[in-house]
Parts: structure tokens; sequence; C-alpha cells
């Protein structure tokens, strides 16, 4: 079975404090990491690798500096890597990504699964998978949260859904994106590290994808951000004071008073 | 691509620096420089004082579609015949907007065995509902969704089209877009129309929630966002209102490739975190596993769910269904008690967008006092108590 999981770079918000007056980010020192979901991603990947054989590509667009996420993948064990990396593709909202991470796998031979973190944490739209998906013209599963069964042909997975889950067939090829039930992350191996040290991680522009500059990027992007500021904090803040017993009974009175609690008749 | 900065105007003050969500600004010889990691996004051009910022405006070819694109399309999401909350916010949000452009309200329904559903949308504001009723579409199965969707949209040119952001939305309206080729904004919270140009401004949270966008499809239609539950205002309810309906026939060929198997509904390890009125989250503050027990007999009280930090969830406390925050579900309730919570950026992003919030720490610099509305130093255990025993005496004299 040959496996993508699609990777992204993101700055560590981990490390990111909220500032308490100006209720701002603070982001001294603030590293980048791997998207954290996309380590799920990775984690699934390998254990599907394990069951069926085959091999995993790590694929990521960013800048030249998210080379170091494929490699940090490869440490983890997966067997090559691709970076799509190109100044045209700065900017690019889902669709213009999804033009350019699909175009890269469509170059590839005979995939048989995709896999994609549920979201990445700097922009949490959770749209690049499905979209994925949607210009290759194959079936998908979003949320994956277990596998009931996997093979080279199909897998069964559990779907997590707002009011419980769904046990899917997924016929393969096609994608899945999964959330961090699938399992928590092994860490990287020993081997892996030293295969990471010396890999050199493969680059692709846009033109190696055949894709025009006007089809990448922001140029290629339908949606485009006209404001960017900080949330507003709604309603009055209020620390409580007296004994335990006093505040207890006072959140409850302005609770009912506010009528965010209901007595019920 | 990147921000263009004017080295004679720059002064190097550094505030870009500090706006810029995506650290793509640093200073060299005291001039600002721009790096790879620039999306553009415009957020330096604006506070800079001296005006040396600008952001390229590039020129994207004239789509014929905004010219002729005409109302506004609900996605009424349903499941097993059960319709999730949102459906009615987006009617009322939808109603809103359809009235200050003057069009139709449309909603389109997808399911199998809809009887009667149709009466329960145009009472909530609709004027049409496209209504495909087959069997095929009896489980939720994202490619025959999407070919359904898609062609009815492609049919009809609606200008705005609103899903609710829910697990089903998210997986679903990503493909229907790429599928109709237009843009598509994730979670939003705010919805405004711009009159003049017909557009949809979309304003969500992002970057953790610590940073808002307000965010427009220019070009492409229909104009497309999944809403995050329980942010948008129901409208009134009409009781008898009537509307058109429009039934929409699947074409011999269309098939689903995945198949449901099952589906399993909530059981008590599956909670509904994203639909309840009342989270009450216990965190490690509550020192040992079985002080769930007090955070479940308050939730109780309360009539809401329990929540949990991923502290709770790796210690094996509680399952991971009940995480909130980045790595768990986003919730936006009337009401939010967070009991021992610390309040780390990761689990503020799950939950601050809250009506309500109330925290319970014995540290007074506990971040979690940032976002709380009420907040009570102290010990949970002494407090949690003093609150069941004062809904016990309110309830009494109610009753
Ligand atoms: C990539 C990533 C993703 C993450 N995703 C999530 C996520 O989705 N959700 C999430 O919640 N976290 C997430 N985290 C973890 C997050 O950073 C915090 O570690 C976690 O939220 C802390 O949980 P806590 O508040 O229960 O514990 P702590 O931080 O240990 O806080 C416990 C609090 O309880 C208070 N306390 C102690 N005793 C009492 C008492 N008797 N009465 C009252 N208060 C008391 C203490 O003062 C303290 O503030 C993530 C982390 C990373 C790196
Ligand atoms: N630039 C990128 N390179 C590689 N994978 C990406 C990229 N952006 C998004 N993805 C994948 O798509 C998932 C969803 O991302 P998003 O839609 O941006 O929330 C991520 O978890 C990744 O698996």
């Amino acid at each position: 079975m040959k496996i993508v999981v699609c990777i992204k770079q993101v700055p560590d918000t981990a490390h990111v404090r909220l500032d308490p007056e100006t209720h701002t980010l603070k982001r001294e020192g603030v590293e980048s990491i791997i998207n954290p979901f996309d380590l799920f991603a990775l984690e699934a990947a390998l254990r599907i690798r394990e069951q069926a054989g085959g091999a995993i590509v790590a694929l990521s667009m960013g800048p030249p500096q998210a080379a170091e996420v494929i490699k940090e993948a490869i440490g983890y064990g997966v067997d090559e890597g691709l970076l799509l990396s190109d100044r045209a593709f700065a900017g690019a909202d889902t669709w213009a990504t999804t033009a350019a991470l699909a175009a890269a796998i469509g170059q590839m031979e005979d995939v048989d699964l995709i896999v994609c973190g549920k979201q990445a944490v700097d922009g949490d739209t959770a749209q690049v998978g499905p979209g994925i998906a949607q210009r290759l013209g194959r079936p998908q599963v979003a949320f994956v949260k277990a596998f009931r069964e996997i093979s080279g042909q199909r897998l069964v997975v559990e779907r997590q859904m707002d009011d419980g889950f769904d046990v899917v067939d997924l016929p393969l090829p096609g994608l899945i994106t999964v959330v961090r039930e699938v399992g928590e992350p092994r860490p990287p191996s020993l081997k892996g590290k030293m295969r990471a040290k010396q890999y050199r991680v493969p680059v692709k522009g846009a033109a190696d994808l055949g894709l025009a500059p006007e089809q990448v990027g922001l140029a290629g992007s339908y949606t485009q951000v006209v404001k960017v500021f900080a949330p507003q904090a709604t309603g009055e803040r209020r620390v409580l004071q007296g004994s335990a017993q006093e505040t207890g009974a006072q959140a409850v009175d302005l609770l009912v008073d506010n009528q965010v609690i209901l007595l019920g008749s | 691509m990147a921000v263009i900065i004017d080295k004679e105007l720059c002064t190097g003050c550094g505030e870009c620096l500090e706006a810029c969500p995506f650290e793509a600004l640093s200073l060299q010889d005291d001039k600002a420089q721009v790096n790879e990691a620039c999306t553009l996004c415009g957020a330096c051009e604006e506070v800079c004082p001296t005006g040396a910022i600008t952001v390229p405006q590039v020129e994207r070819a004239a789509d014929e579609r905004a010219a002729e694109a005409r109302g506004v399309w609900v996605f009424a999401e349903q499941r097993q015949g059960a319709m999730p909350e949102v459906v009615a916010e987006l009617l009322g949000q939808g109603r809103r907007l359809a009235d200050e452009l003057g069009v139709e309200l449309s909603a389109v329904l997808l399911g199998h065995g809809l009887d009667g559903r149709a009466a329960e949308l145009f009472a909530l504001g609709a004027d049409v509902v496209y209504q495909a009723d087959d069997e095929r579409l009896a489980a939720f199965n994202d490619d025959i969704y999407t070919q359904v969707l898609a062609r009815v949209i492609n049919e009809h040119r609606p200008e705005v089209l609103l899903a609710g952001a829910t697990s089903l939305g998210r997986s679903l309206i990503p493909r229907v877009a790429t599928a109709v080729a237009t843009g598509l904004t994730a979670d939003c919270t705010g919805l405004a129309i711009d009159p003049e140009k017909r557009l949809l401004l979309q304003t969500r949270p992002a970057f953790g929630g610590n940073i808002m966008a307000t965010i427009i499809c220019p070009q492409a239609r229909p104009q497309m966002a999944t809403v995050r539950p329980r942010v948008m205002k129901q409208g009134p309810r009409q009781e008898g209102r009537q509307g058109r309906l429009v039934p929409v026939e699947l074409n011999p060929q269309d098939q689903a490739r995945t198949q449901v198997l099952e589906v399993v509904r909530a059981l008590e390890e599956q909670v509904n975190l994203t639909g309840a009125e009342v989270v009450v989250t216990g965190g490690r503050g509550l020192g040992q596993p079985e002080g769930f027990a007090l955070v479940r007999k308050l939730a109780t009280a309360l009539g809401g769910v329990v929540g949990a930090t991923r502290g709770t969830v790796d210690a094996g406390w509680i399952g991971h269904a009940h995480q909130v925050g980045q790595t768990g579900r986003t919730v936006s309730p009337k009401l939010y008690v967070a009991l021992g919570v610390s309040g780390a950026v990761q689990h503020l992003v799950g939950m601050q967008s809250s009506d309500n919030i109330l925290a319970v720490n014995t540290d007074p610099n506990a971040p979690i006092f940032s976002v709380a509305h009420y907040g009570i130093v102290g010990n949970l255990y002494e407090v949690v108590p003093a609150m069941l025993d004062r809904l016990a005496e309110l309830r009494g004299q109610g009753a």
C-alpha cells in the first residue's frame, strides 16, 4: 500500500501565552513544529503500514524551512518526503493549497491512501483534506477515530460525529482525516533520526507541478483576508470576594439573576 | 509573495512585528524585513504608523458568476431524522442576510423519508426548500452528498451558502466548495453584508482564537461559510408559514462509494459537548479521578454535560470524548464552568467564546481568570458544594 501523509509546519502555540492586559498573543521564542494533528496522521499511517505493508510519503507545502517537518517525519519512520515550496505559493487559501497538494499527489504513482490531520492549528479550517479528495475524485472519510479493518483494498473506520460515531467502509484509493483518538504518536526512532540527518528533502515548485503562478498562492485563492483584529472580550469580568461559602452562593445568585441558570418550574 | 516595505518610510518602530500573527517580520538595521512566512494578511499594514507597508494587490480574472448569482441558501443538515439546532440558527441569520440583500432564503434538505420536514424549515424562515429524498441519501456519504448539492448549486446559482460547522458540515462542505470551485470560510462567528458590493463579510477566529479575521470571497459564487453552532440567533418561528417545495431528483448513476455500516448514537461516553447549553469542566485541580463525581453532580444540577481538560484525559481520569480544547471539542455554551482548570491557551481556544464563563481556581494568577466573567479564587471542593447547596435552596423555595 502506498500512503501519502500531508503534514503542515505551524507555529508552536504550546509556548504562546495570552497577554492578560491586551488579550493578544505573546510570541517571543515561538518555534515551528509539525501541526499536532498531523502527528496523529503520521501515527495512523505507520499503523496501517505495519498491517498492510507498503511505503509512506510525507508531503508538505510551505516555505523552505518546512523541510524540517519532512525530516522529522523521516525520523518517525516514513519512507520518503516531498516539499512543495515556491514563492508563488505564499498567501494560499485552502483552495489554492489543495491545488498544489493534489497536483503533487496526482504525479505520484499508485497512491492508495492519503492521510491528513483533522485540521491545522494555525488556520483551524479542516478544509484541506476534503478539498484534496474532491480534486482527485476520491472517496473520503473525515474525522476518523479508529480502524476496524485494514487491507490493501479497503478500510473500515469509525468516524467521529457530534452525536456519536459511524462505522464506515472506505474503498481504496481514498482519503481520511484523523482525530487524536486514532492513537498516541510513538516517539521518533533512533534509526529514523539518523536517517533524517542524512535525508535530502526533494523540493518541487509550481512549474514542476504543471501549475501556472495564477493557479496557486494568493493569486490562485478565492478568499481574501480583509481585516485582522484582536477578539473583543465580551461582557464584564469580575472576581467574586469572600469565603468559599459566600462566593459559591453569590455565583449561583448572579447566574440566576442574569437568567443563565433557569431554576425551572 | 510578501508585503512591500518602503525602507524610506520605515522608522524601525517595530509595531508591525508585534502585530504579525505569523512571525513574518523582523528588524534588520532598524528597518522592517519580511520573510516567507508572510501570508499577506495585512495586519502589519493596518498598524504601521508611517504607511511604509503595503499589501500588493493581485489582479484576478473577473468571474461572471458574481454578477449573476442571487439568493441566500442554508444547508439544512439532518441525520437519522434529527436536525441539529444550528439549522434553526442558520435560518435565522440567513433570513436577516436575505432581507438585507432583498432576495429569497432557501434551504437544501438531503436525506430519506423527509415527509413533513420542509414545513419546519418554512416555519423557521425559508421561502424555498430544495429537497432530495432518496434511499441513497439515507446515510451520510460525502461523495454522493457532494454530487447532489453541487448540482443544485450549479443549477440555481445562489450568492451565499451557509452550513453548520458540525462534524458533518465540516466534512461535506469543503468538498462541495471545491466541486463548485469557490471559496469557503470555516467556523465563522460573525456574518454581515456589504450592501454595495453584495459581499458576505465572514468573521472567524484564527490562530487558535487569538486573532479574529474578516474574510471575503470577491469573485466566485456562492460565497460559502460554515458557521459555529450556538453563535447566531434563531429567528421567530411562524407556525403554518408557507413556502415553495422544489423536489430534486437524483441521477441513476449517483452512487456513494463509501458505505455507512453502522450508526452509533451518543452513549454515555459520547458526550454531545458541541450542542450543550451548560458545560462543567474538571481540570487537574480535581487532584484525583474521583473528583469528577463532584463535577458530574454540578453538571446534573445545572442540566449540563461534563467537560475535561487534556491534563485529566491524559491522566486517564475520564474519556477522550469529554475533552475541550484545541485537540478536543470546541464549545460555546450559555454557561461554561471551569473547575481546577489552569486555562492553558490550548484549552481556552476551545471554550473562550462561551456566553458566560465561571472559573474556580486556587491560584489567583491562573490564566483562566483572563477569560472568566465570574472568577472565584478558592478551593473547588468548598465552592462547588456551596453552589449545590444554594441551588437546592433556591429550587426548594420555587417548589
Ligand atoms: C499540542 C497541544 C494540544 C493541546 N490540546 C489541549 C486541548 O485540546 N484541551 C486541553 O484542555 N488541553 C490541551 N493541551 C494541554 C494544555 O496545554 C494544558 O496542559 C492543559 O489544558 C492543562 O490542564 P489542567 O488545566 O487540567 O491542568 P493544570 O494546568 O495542571 O491546572 C490545574 C489547575 O487547578 C488549580 N487547582 C489545584 N487544586 C485546586 C483546587 N482544590 N480547587 C481549585 N483549583 C485548584 C491549580 O491552581 C491549576 O491552575 C494541549 C497541549 C498541547 C501541547
Ligand atoms: N501546507 C500544507 N502542507 C501539507 N499538508 C497540509 C497543508 N495545509 C494543510 N494540510 C493538511 O490538511 C490538514 C487540514 O488542514 P487545514 O485545512 O489547513 O485545517 C492538516 O492537518 C494537514 O494534514
